[in-house]
């Protein structure tokens, strides 16, 4: 693992460099998948601004993909990229814990270091 | 086996019902698990949950053609797929042949982060689209109370679990949900609140060391059922439960006769030996040959070229071998021709339901005709009495349903003779009953047998005294003194009294005849000498009678000469 020094380097860098994948799994147009919806673009176009990818599976259309990511809750968001997977349930409606959920630290808050 | 389509019918529509497949289950809830409705079985670590889970899918599949789901939370497919091949349960293959469908579902608490609202229509995809792939109409869920620990908020959890049921249940599929038992509740989470259909509560319990499985069917809504605990066995072919009392008592009897090996004891019976599936009982105190004449009964059905099974509780097949050829019953030939089988087990080593299935088996493969276990009394280091009794009323059921002579010996302990009247609660289950005990007398012990009953023939009521000689267990002849049959010593200063007053009398015989002949003879010599007298006085007299008729010869012949002189001369010549 990295060390303490480096944590803020690499993590600039991570949040630089590397592209996230992320992949929405929702049932229908059902509110709390909209929601989820809107609330991860939110935050992608925050955070993440170009080096994103986001993929939105519909499981009434395509169930048999439910089983790959082990899929139980809807909505679930899973981060495939960068490693390792992470999983967050629900419509994303907490911020603060989207963030921990997905690793993501605010540009803001590291820059005065 | 069962015949389920011929229940009672009460014209009202019954509650339709999905036969499981599993042994002895399907008797006791009267046809099967509720038709297109969940049923949750409950019980602790190691009871077989999982494994009655999945051979209910499995024998659906291959009994009924009815597709099945499995969907499991705890284990992966491969691991169930290899815990259930040592049943002959083939999964992968069910699995080809697009006839069962399984399904992992992995929660880990750590990949998860709760994010707001969300419910768990992802696993009903799961599970419908699995459903809807091969057409199923079984569905198990392997302990659905993981996600608990998946998912920390229980509210949308516990209303999601209600939803999936009720959902399973416009589905039409049966299912099974599989549950670990809580402390005083069926279920840790409470799942029975949920399931309210039918509750099977299984049970793992260990009493004196050996462990019995059981199963109760808590609840069954709409239907009928077997309210007892009933113990069930994980066997090789999958889980096997024994109703007790579903037996009835309407089995064919036989009319032949099978000897008892022991050609004396044979004819203290009304018929000449035991009716052919029967079931003797021959009970005794230690060392009074019980296993002998055991193996003589053994020996005369192997000898009668038909195949017998003996289970021995307490001697090796060897040992058993060896031993018996010290009193000439030699049982290697017919253990080396497979007439004879010897099943050498220690009773503790299994419960007794597992002794049951295991006879049962082996009845089952072998077909003997006769089986003998060496000693049921042993059997009682298992189970308690009431245990042991119903297991071998079970038994002796399946024995004479099947025809099947049977044979225990039972060890006796104590003296008393009320122990007879109850030893093991036994007798009354048998039809004959034979006791073999010990005559102490002064200083010395005698073997005596005795029939204390033998159902539908006469029998003698003689108490025997035996022997096991080189030659087998011998029968001595009945011998009666002044206070009544005599035995060991006893019997024998009893025959040398016999013999001593035998020769008593052959002796004055003798006397008498010496006598008589002394008699005879003396009688004989005076008859000679008379004889020789009276031919004496005959001489004489006849001497005298032949002088006389000589002399008047000779008168007549002087007169004659006197009257013709001229032949004088001749006569003269003559003489000379």
């Amino acid at each position: 693992m990295l060390s303490m020094e480096n944590t803020a380097d690499s993590t600039l860098y991570n949040a630089d460099d590397e592209s996230w994948e992320l992949r929405l799994y929702i049932a229908g147009q059902t509110p709390k998948s909209v929601t989820a919806l809107a609330n991860l673009k939110k935050y992608c176009e925050q955070y993440l601004k170009g080096r994103y990818a986001l993929e939105v599976i519909d499981l009434l259309k395509d169930p048999q993909l439910a089983e790959g990511d082990q899929i139980l809750a809807i909505p679930t968001l899973v981060r495939k990229l960068p490693e390792p997977i992470r999983k967050i349930i629900g419509d994303l409606s907490n911020v603060e814990r989207v963030l921990v959920g997905l690793d993501i630290r605010p540009i803001d808050v590291k820059s005065p270091r | 086996m069962h015949d389920y389509t011929t229940l009672p019918s009460t014209g009202l529509p019954t509650l339709p019902k999905a036969p499981s497949g599993i042994e002895g289950l399907d008797e006791i809830t009267e046809g099967g698990l509720p038709l297109g409705r969940p049923t949750l079985i409950c019980g602790s670590a190691g009871c077989g949950k999982t494994l009655m889970g999945i051979e209910f899918l499995v024998r659906g599949i291959l009994d009924h053609d009815e597709p099945g789901v499995l969907m499991t939370f705890e284990e992966s497919a491969a691991e169930l797929a290899a815990n259930v091949a040592s049943l002959g349960f083939d999964l992968p293959k069910l699995q080809a042949d697009q006839k069962l469908r399984l399904d992992q579902v992995h929660v880990d608490r750590a990949e998860i982060e709760e994010t707001g609202e969300y419910d768990l229509e992802g696993l009903f995809i799961r599970l419908g689209h699995a459903i809807d792939a091969i057409g199923a109409k079984r569905v198990v869920l392997d302990t659905i109370e993981a996600l608990f620990s998946g998912f920390p908020n229980q509210g949308v959890l516990r209303s999601e679990i209600v939803r999936l049921f009720r959902w399973l249940k416009d589905k039409g599929v049966t299912t099974i949900i599989t549950a670990e038992r809580g402390e005083g509740t069926l279920t840790r989470q409470g799942l029975e609140e949920y399931v309210s259909d039918c509750v099977i509560l299984l049970d793992n319990r260990v009493i004196d060391q050996i462990t019995t499985r059981r199963l109760r069917i808590v609840k069954y809504r709409g239907s009928t059922h077997g309210t007892n605990e009933y113990p069930y066995l994980i066997t090789e072919d999958g889980i096997s439960v024994l109703p007790v009392t579903s037996l009835l008592l309407n089995h064919a009897v036989s009319n032949q006769i099978v000897s008892s090996g022991t050609p004396a004891l044979d004819e203290m019976f009304g018929r000449r030996g035991y009716y052919q599936g029967s079931s003797v009982l021959i009970t005794g105190t230690a060392g009074t040959a019980k296993t002998t004449l055991a193996a003589t009964f053994a020996h005369e059905i192997c000898r009668q070229n038909q195949r017998c099974l003996f289970v021995a509780f307490e001697e090796s097949p060897q040992q058993l071998v060896r031993n018996m050829q010290s009193v000439s019953i030699d049982l290697a030939p017919y253990l080396a021709n497979g007439l004879l089988r010897i099943e050498a087990t220690r009773p503790t080593l299994n419960g007794l339901e597992r002794h049951l299935v295991t006879l049962h088996k082996i009845i089952k493969d072998f077909k003997p005709a006769a089986v003998v276990i060496d000693p049921i009394s042993n059997l009682i280091s298992v189970g308690n009495l009431s245990e042991v009794k119903s297991m071998l009323t079970r038994l002796i059921d399946f024995l004479k349903v099947n025809n099947i002579t049977a044979l225990f010996t039972a060890l006796v302990s104590g003296r008393s003779l009320h122990q007879e009247l109850t030893e093991d609660g036994v007798s009354s289950l048998v039809d004959t009953w034979i006791s073999v005990r010990d005559l102490e007398g002064i200083g010395e012990r005698n073997r005596g047998i005795s029939i204390l009953k033998s159902r539908g023939m006469s029998h003698s009521n003689k108490v025997r005294e035996f022997l096991v000689t080189d030659q087998g267990v011998q029968l001595l002849d009945v011998v009666v003194g002044p206070g009544g049959i005599v035995s060991g010593a006893g019997r024998l200063a009893q025959q040398q009294h016999e013999q001593a007053q035998l020769l008593t009398a052959q002796q004055e015989q003798q006397r008498k005849d010496r006598e008589l002949e002394r008699r005879r003879r003396v009688l004989e010599a005076t008859i000679g000498n008379l004889r020789t007298e009276f031919e004496t006085v005959e001489e004489e007299l006849r001497r005298i009678n032949d002088e006389e008729l000589t002399r008047q010869q000779t008168l007549v012949r002087g007169k004659a000469q006197f009257t013709q002189p001229l032949p004088l001369q001749s006569k003269r010549q003559s003489n000379s």
